[in-house]
Order: C-alpha cells, then sequence, then structure tokens
C-alpha cells in the first residue's frame, strides 16, 4: 500500500501548523519525519491518523482518494498511530486492550486472542504478561502492545510520534528490530517521529524535514549495515542543518565553583512494590549536578520522589540545611526551594484544560486575588523569554510537546536551592535541549543544585559533575565523570557494576 | 473548533425544550387531557399573581443556593452527592436553633442571624465529614455522600418521632416555631423573605467572582483537572478539596434554614425535596455556563411551583411536572452529546482568537479538552 497526501493544509488560530505539505510514502520503507519543536510533525501525523481533520488536503492510498473521521475509522483503512504521550486506560488487562476495537462476535474469543497475542509477542522479541494490568506496565511495553494490537488489526501504516522518549537503549533496540521486521519484513510503512538523529540515522530509511509547518527538505538515509562514524556525523550535520537552517556548536563541558551542602540524605531507606532501595548517603552541595542514569524502573524515579517528599520514605533523614525534612509533604520541600519536575508533562506537571496565564498565576500569585491582566503581561514576558510558541490564553494541550516542556521550565522559580527533574529533555529537539540545558546551567550559576535523570548516556556524560548508576535498586556512584567513556557508562547500566 | 454559526446555537439552545415539551405534549394526550390546558394551567400557577410569583421565588432561592454551592465542588472535581444530607443538617440545626432559643421579639434579627449561622454550621459539619471521610480515608465522595444522606434522614426521622414529637401532633414534623423564630416575607402580597432572596442574589455574584478572580478558585479549578500536577504545581490539594466542601455545606445549609424557617415553618424530615439532587442536575447541564444558572433554576422553580395548581384545575398528578423536567434534562444532555459529534465533524478553519482545541480522542477512547 503506497500513500499520497496531497496539500495538505492545517492552522490553529494564527499558527499555520501545517503549511501545504506533500509527501509520497513507499510500503516497506521506514521513514523519519524531522523537525524543530512545533515544527508540525504531530499536527500532520495526527491527520493522517485520523486524531484530527485537516482544513483542506487529500489523502491518497494506491492512487484512490480516501476520505475518513476518527482514528477508529483510519486503523480501518490500515493507518494506525502510537500517541506522543500514552495516557492511561484504565482498568483493563494486556489481553482485554489487546481484543479492544476488534470487530466480530459480542464475545470475544479469549483463549485464540491469548495465542495470538502471544505469538505476536514471542514474534517480536517483546516482553508482555497478557494478564498485566496496562497500569503496571512501563512506557515500554505499552507501546509493544499498542503496536502488536495495531498490527493485529490489520493496519499497513504505523505512526510513531517519539516513542524512544522514556524507554531505554534496550527496549529501544527492541522496538527498532520490531519497527525493522514489519516495514521490510510485513512491507508496512513505518512513520517515525524523533528528534535523535543517531536513531533515524540508524533506523530509516528515508526522512522528510518539516520547519515552520512546511517540508523543507528530504534525504535517503546511508545504509546502516555498512555506515561509517564519518558518515554518521556527516548526516546528521546535514540534518540538523535542514532542521534549523544552521549548524549548531556543541556544549563544552564546564565546571562550576561547588558550594556548601545544601542537601543532604542520611541513610535513607525507601520502597516500593518492586523495589527496595537502602543505606542512601549522599550530600549534594550548591552548584552541584548529579546524573541519575539507569534503565526505566531501577529506582532512579523512586530515589527523586522520595528525596522531595513525594513517595514515602521508610527510614533515614532528608536534611535541607538544618531543617530535617524526613516525611514533610512536597509543599514543605517546594517552600524551602527544592522544586520537582516529573517526565509527565500532561499527566504530571502540567494541566491540561488551564491556560498558560493560569499555570503562571498557580505558581507565582501569592495574594488571594489574582490581578490577571498583570498576570497576562507576566506570562507574555515568560513567552518571549523562554521562547515557547504558544499564547497566553493557550490551553497547554494546544501546545507542541516541546514547547510544554518549555512552559514546564518557565514554571519552574528563578533561584532555587534544589532542582530534582525526571528527563529534562525528553522530546526536545538539539536546540531545544541545549537550550533548556543553558537555562538550567544559569540557575546552577546562581547556586541551584541539579538532580537529573535521562536515557541519554551522552547527555549525563556532558552535564554532570557525579552520575549514580541504578540497577535494580542498588546504586554505583562515578565520582569522575570526566573519566568515563559512554560504553563503561552503558555497561554499569546493564548492572555491570565490578567490571 | 468551529467556532459556531448562531444558528446553530440556537438551534442546539431550543431543540431539547421543544422535543421535551413535544414529548410531554404526547404524554398529556395518552391520559386523555389537553396539553396547552396543562401549559396554561402551568403557566398560570407561576405567574397568576404577586402570590404565585414568589410562590416560584420560593424553590428559586434555595436551589440557586444550592447549585452556587455545586459549582464549587464541581471545580474542583468532586460529586457532592451528599448535597441533601448537607441540606437537611442545615435545616435541623436551624430549626434547633428556631425551637430551643427564644429571644424576645425586640431581638428578632438576632434570633434569625443565629437560626442562619446555625444552618451554615450543620452543612458545613455535613459536607466536612463527607470531605473528611474523601482526603483522609480515601472514601470516594459519592460513596459517603450517599451514606451521609441517608444518616441525615434517619436522623431527621428521629427528631420528629422522639424529642421533636408535637403535642398533639403526628410524626410528619416538628411542632410550628414561634413567630420570632420565622423569616418574615416582605408583605402579605409577596410572601418571600427578602434577607434569602438578597443572600442568593449575593451568594450569584460573589461566588463566581471568588472562582474567577482569586487563588483559591484557580486552585480549585487545578486539583479538579489534574490532581497530580496540581500537587507538583503548589496547590494544597487536600485543603483545597476541604473547603470547597466546606463552602458547598455552608450554601446547602443557608438553603436547609430557608426551607424549614421560612417555606415549612417547622421542621420536617424531608426539608430538602429533593433540590439537592435537581440542583446536582442543573449544575450538570449548565456545565462551564455558570452564568446561566439563575436561569435554568427559575425556570425549573417556575415549573415546579406551577404544576402545583394542576391537581387542583385538572386532577393530574404533579408529578407531570417532574416528568417533564426530567425529559428537559435528559434531552438538554442528548442534544448536548450530538452537538459535540456535530462539533467535532465539521471542522472549519477558527478564526484567529477563538482558536480552541479539537475534541480529541485518544487511543483509550478518552475524551481529553473541553
Ligand atoms: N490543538 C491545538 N490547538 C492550537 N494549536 C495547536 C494545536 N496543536 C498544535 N498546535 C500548534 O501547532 C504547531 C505545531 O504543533 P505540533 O504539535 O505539530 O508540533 P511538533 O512538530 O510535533 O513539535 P514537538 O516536537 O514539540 O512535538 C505548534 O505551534 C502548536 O502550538
Ligand atoms: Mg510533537
Amino acid at each position: 500500500m503506497n500513500i499520497t497526501l496531497k496539500n495538505i493544509h492545517k492552522s490553529f488560530g494564527r499558527v499555520h501548523a501545517n503549511n501545504n505539505i506533500n509527501v509520497t510514502l513507499t510500503e516497506g520503507q521506514i521513514v523519519g519525519v524531522l523537525g524543530e519543536n512545533g515544527a508540525g510533525k504531530s499536527t500532520l501525523m495526527k491527520i493522517l491518523s485520523g486524531f484530527q481533520p485537516a482544513d483542506s488536503g487529500e489523502i491518497w492510498i494506491d492512487d484512490q482518494f480516501v476520505s475518513y473521521d476518527g482514528p477508529e475509522a483510519a486503523i480501518g483503512r490500515g493507518i494506525g498511530m502510537l500517541q506522543q504521550d500514552p495516557l492511561d486506560v484504565g482498568a483493563f488487562t494486556v489481553l482485554e486492550n489487546f481484543v479492544y476495537g476488534r470487530s466480530g462476535g459480542i464475545l470475544p474469543r479469549w483463549s485464540q486472542a491469548e495465542q495470538e497475542l502471544n505469538r505476536y509477542v514471542r514474534d517480536f522479541g517483546f516482553e508482555l504478561d497478557p494478564t498485566l494490568w496496562i497500569e503496571q506496565l512501563s512506557i515500554a511495553q505499552r507501546q509493544q502492545l499498542e503496536i502488536v494490537r495495531l498490527f493485529a488489526l490489520g493496519v499497513k501504516v504505523l505512526i510513531l510520534d517519539e516513542p524512544t522518549t522514556g524507554i531505554s537503549a534496550d527496549q529501544k533496540a527492541i522496538l527498532f528490530d520490531a519497527l525493522r521486521r514489519l516495514a521490510h519484513d510485513d512491507k508496512l510503512i513505518v512513520l517515525l517521529v524523533s528528534h535523535k538523529l543517531e536513531d533515524v540515522i540508524d533506523l530509516c530509511d528515508s526522512v522528510i524535514v518539516l520547519r515552520a509547518g512546511e517540508r523543507v527538505g528530504d534525504m535517503m538515509m546511508p545504509d546502516s549495515a555498512t555506515i561509517t562514524p564519518e558518515q554518521i556525523s556527516a548526516t546528521k550535520t546535514h540534518l540538523v542543518e535542514l532542521m534549523f537552517g544552521q549548524e549548531m556548536a556543541l556544549h563544552e563541558r564546564s565546571l562550576a565553583t561547588l558550594g556548601e551542602t545544601v542537601m543532604s540524605l542520611d541513610d535513607l531507606h525507601m520502597r516500593s512494590k518492586r523495589l527496595d532501595i537502602s543505606g542512601v548517603r549522599l550530600s549534594i552541595r550548591a552548584g552541584e549536578i548529579i546524573g541519575l542514569a539507569g534503565l526505566d524502573g531501577s529506582g532512579q524515579e523512586l530515589f527523586m520522589r522520595a528525596a522531595c517528599g513525594l513517595a514515602p520514605v521508610h527510614s533515614g533523614h532528608i536534611r535541607l540545611g538544618e531543617r530535617d525534612l524526613t516525611g514533610k509533604p512536597y509543599r514543605h520541600f517546594m517552600q524551602t526551594g527544592v522544586i520537582f519536575g516529573a517526565a509527565g508533562r500532561l499527566e504530571e506537571g502540567l494541566i491540561a484544560g488551564l491556560t498558560l496565564t493560569e499555570h503562571l498565576a498557580l505558581v507565582e500569585s501569592t495574594a488571594g486575588a489574582i490581578h490577571w491582566p498583570r498576570m497576562v503581561d507576566e506570562t507574555n514576558a515568560r513567552i518571549a523569554h523562554y521562547n515557547v510558541r504558544g499564547q497566553a490564553n493557550s490551553r497547554i494541550e494546544q501546545l507542541s510537546g516541546g514547547n510544554q516542556q518549555r512552559m514546564l521550565m518557565a514554571l519552574l522559580p528563578e533561584n532555587p536551592r534544589v532542582l530534582i527533574l525526571e528527563q529534562p529533555t525528553r522530546g526536545l529537539d538539539v536546540d531545544s535541549s541545549r537550550w533548556i540545558w543553558q537555562q538550567l546551567l544559569e540557575r546552577r550559576q546562581r547556586g541551584a543544585a541539579i538532580l537529573f535523570s535521562s536515557p541519554e548516556l551522552d547527555e549525563l556524560v556532558a552535564y554532570s559533575d557525579r552520575i549514580l548508576v541504578f540497577y535494580a535498586g542498588r546504586i554505583y556512584e562515578i565520582p569522575d565523570v570526566a573519566g568515563i567513556t559512554i560504553d563503561r557508562l552503558g555497561h554499569l547500566i546493564g548492572g555491570e557494576f565490578n567490571g | 473548533m468551529c467556532k459556531q454559526s448562531p444558528i446553530w446555537q440556537i438551534v442546539f439552545g431550543v431543540l431539547p425544550v421543544f422535543l421535551a415539551v413535544l414529548i410531554a405534549a404526547m404524554l398529556v394526550i395518552a391520559v386523555d387531557r389537553d396539553p396547552v390546558e396543562v401549559v396554561t394551567n402551568i403557566w398560570e400557577g407561576a405567574f397568576r399573581n404577586t402570590k404565585s410569583f414568589a410562590g416560584v421565588l420560593n424553590f428559586w432561592i434555595p436551589l440557586t443556593l444550592v447549585c452556587v454551592g455545586l459549582t464549587v465542588t464541581f471545580r474542583s472535581g468532586l460529586w457532592n452527592i451528599g448535597i441533601e444530607g448537607q441540606i437537611l443538617i442545615g435545616a435541623m440545626f436551624a430549626s434547633w436553633g428556631a425551637l430551643y432559643i427564644q429571644l424576645p421579639e425586640a431581638l428578632a434579627p438576632l434570633q434569625i442571624a443565629i437560626e442562619i449561622a446555625l444552618g451554615i454550621l450543620g452543612g458545613m459539619l455535613w459536607a466536612g465529614i463527607a470531605g473528611a471521610l474523601k482526603v483522609w480515608l480515601g472514601v470516594h465522595e459519592i460513596f459517603g455522600g450517599m451514606a451521609l444522606n441517608s444518616i441525615a434522614s434517619v436522623w431527621g426521622i428521629y427528631l420528629i418521632s422522639g424529642p421533636w414529637y408535637p403535642e398533639g401532633g403526628s410524626a410528619q414534623q416538628s411542632a410550628p416555631f414561634s413567630k420570632v423564630a420565622l423569616l418574615p416575607g416582605i408583605s402579605d402580597d409577596w410572601p418571600v423573605s427578602l434577607l434569602a432572596l438578597v443572600l442568593t442574589v449575593m451568594a450569584l455574584i460573589i461566588v463566581p467572582l471568588i472562582l474567577n478572580r482569586t487563588r483559591w478558585g484557580l486552585q480549585l479549578k487545578a486539583t479538579g483537572k489534574n490532581q497530580r500536577s496540581a500537587l507538583l504545581l503548589g496547590v494544597p490539594i487536600n485543603t483545597v478539596a476541604m473547603s470547597s466542601f466546606l463552602v458547598c455545606g455552608g450554601l446547602a445549609g443557608i438553603a436547609g434554614a430557608y426551607r424549614t424557617l421560612f417555606t415549612y415553618g417547622s421542621f420536617r424530615p424531608l426539608a430538602s425535596g429533593g433540590i439537592g439532587f435537581l440542583g446536582l442536575l442543573v449544575v450538570l447541564l449548565a456545565s462551564t455556563r455558570t452564568l446561566w444558572i439563575p436561569v435554568i433554576t427559575f425556570l425549573f422553580a417556575a415549573i415546579l411551583s406551577g404544576s402545583t395548581r394542576l391537581r387542583v384545575a385538572m386532577q393530574l398528578d404533579a408529578s407531570l411536572a417532574q416528568v417533564l423536567q426530567s425529559t428537559l434534562v435528559l434531552l438538554f444532555l442528548l442534544v448536548g452529546g450530538l452537538r459535540q459529534r456535530f462539533e467535532a465533524r465539521s471542522a472549519t478553519p477558527v478564526e484567529p482568537e477563538a482558536a480552541q482545541p479539537p475534541v480529541q480522542t485518544r487511543a483509550g477512547g478518552e475524551v481529553i479538552a473541553p
């Protein structure tokens, strides 16, 4: 099946999110969709997958004009999409979710469906227990389930919007193998929206590049089997030029002078259903950046949340300067300048349905009455300073993923004592990530300590003064980041602490 | 998504009323009566003279108070099903004041102020319990509210069959309150309490202002939309939930006090008369259009009050009005649903300022946004 998009237009108010886009997709290909934050990638993908209608333009499947309305209908036409932010689907098991959306019979044939599910899971090299609840799954497993579900429904086009945010390197490898199989053996079209150029070069056969709603270029990717490191970096440079219209400088490691201890964890013991982390001693000094490495679910989430009162601490103490905040709720931490930023964005951190101004008013206003005009001015100032693409009265969910992240950054206080950030650059393009780090480094210059987690090893190595590697609740400290290679870090993450 | 043309706005507004009237008319015809006559009677029942109009206001006052209170809990994402109980406990507390505090006639205003304050206190107490159950024990407010409603009602029945059993009376209501304890009406032609009217209008003006202009109002909204995020943005979500219960309960308490101190003049275990549940429906109907609340409550009050005449004039049971009312609610919700579908379908470009996101359905079929 081949697909042609003709003259696609979509506007949101003044924003021309898709401006006359023409694309032809050929079966058996993995096509990367690149572009800076807000370029219109998700919009185009949502149009193709029926999540939102285009203002004008046509979709042709195999030389036939089609029109459909809604994601279900799109799946009926063979086009399925994985969302950028997977939402909770509530109380369903894996198997129920797999069966969901199928035609034929009111009563699903459970045992048959289960066999089918297990077969796909095995074929793709996934790991999914049919009896688990959806909410027990990691992001990667939810993706796997969705891929299997859509494939079983017979889709011929699979769209993935930033699938590699929030999943580990191993999970990514599994995902990519599955996608290769789907495209090259099963002749699907796979569309991949991603900001990670290495991934795109590794996986895709070709890419198209969007900038400010327009298609500005496309490129064939070199064969990943025979590619040389030089080719990779040349391709990267080329892609960056296409995306931003300019070349970018890389970050230089900067060392800040460390101040006194701002936060200390004393023999901390925390527990969750799956993990038990004990004996954590850590003192964090002003101006220090500590990177937290580890696969999804290795304990870094629990650690970060426990350290700021969002998860219970079983024993031990958390001290901020003189104050003992053990067992206090997050609000107390927040008032002492310990700020947590979750990776979840719309699930945790931002509030869908509230405007940008309302978000700011929530964190900024101290008096009882809100002076809205002043808040709007202040919001506009932040929008300008943080370069958010959106308006003061836009609701947060109207912003593109990357711009939501920028807004989250804009909501952080100017002079925090400790920032605890889960994947601060999740879903950001190269330019925006750099920019976010610039903001963070400025705060560090003013004395903030930063703890951050990231699935990107190079990000960890580039910015951390110290790295803590989490593996199954154990913690290994790398005191001297300058002396570590990414390769070694990769092994540590896999649990090889004594290598 | 698309800004609706005025024509469609009107169509979607009028259609449910039209359909409801049609259905009700068919019902009336089915029992062999003239629908036009029914409407005339309801109209006359409601607006025949100042007295009947005051009767409408007598329903409008407590219903509107309750609805204003419910907008507060709705804003913070809470289903305050316990509203019925809060009205009743409010009525009970006010009645206690009326029965046991006997100030001299010169101090009547103080007597009434104390009774109303007691009513507020009672409503807040009952709402506070629902809130505490929810916040600290994790009992869903719907279940907690249901339980508290029946406890309140049992307690009410106990009072009039025990401690408040009137000498020589029936176990339907307490002894009538003394004149000092009653809310005075404006005049014989206008039997409605000016004080309550003023309080209601004030609530109608002040509560939306607070919701829209204060930090507390914003915190309610944030908590209602996403608790986890609200917490991270520094909202004390438990305090917020508790306070929204208390405010709603307080307003329900005034409504309860009004029902006993004016409408009945004695304590009855059925003091609320279903106003709480009706209020839930109204708020559901109005959803975010809070400005419509006084209008909708007025419509309902007129139908309720007007239809009492049906029995006298046409030997029809007044419950016909309730049928009409429920059909109306149902159809409004139905047409509202249709309208959303329609909007999702006819996607036309937006004019600048009016940008609104489309209703997006995600993989799970969950509807996000408006
Ligand atoms: N529902 C909406 N309402 C209003 N504006 C929107 C809506 N969806 C997207 N936009 C705007 O359209 C533009 C393109 O958004 P889109 O989500 O397609 O970007 P993207 O390329 O996916 O970016 P990112 O990499 O940050 O996810 C942005 O400026 C965004 O603010
Ligand atoms: Mg996007």
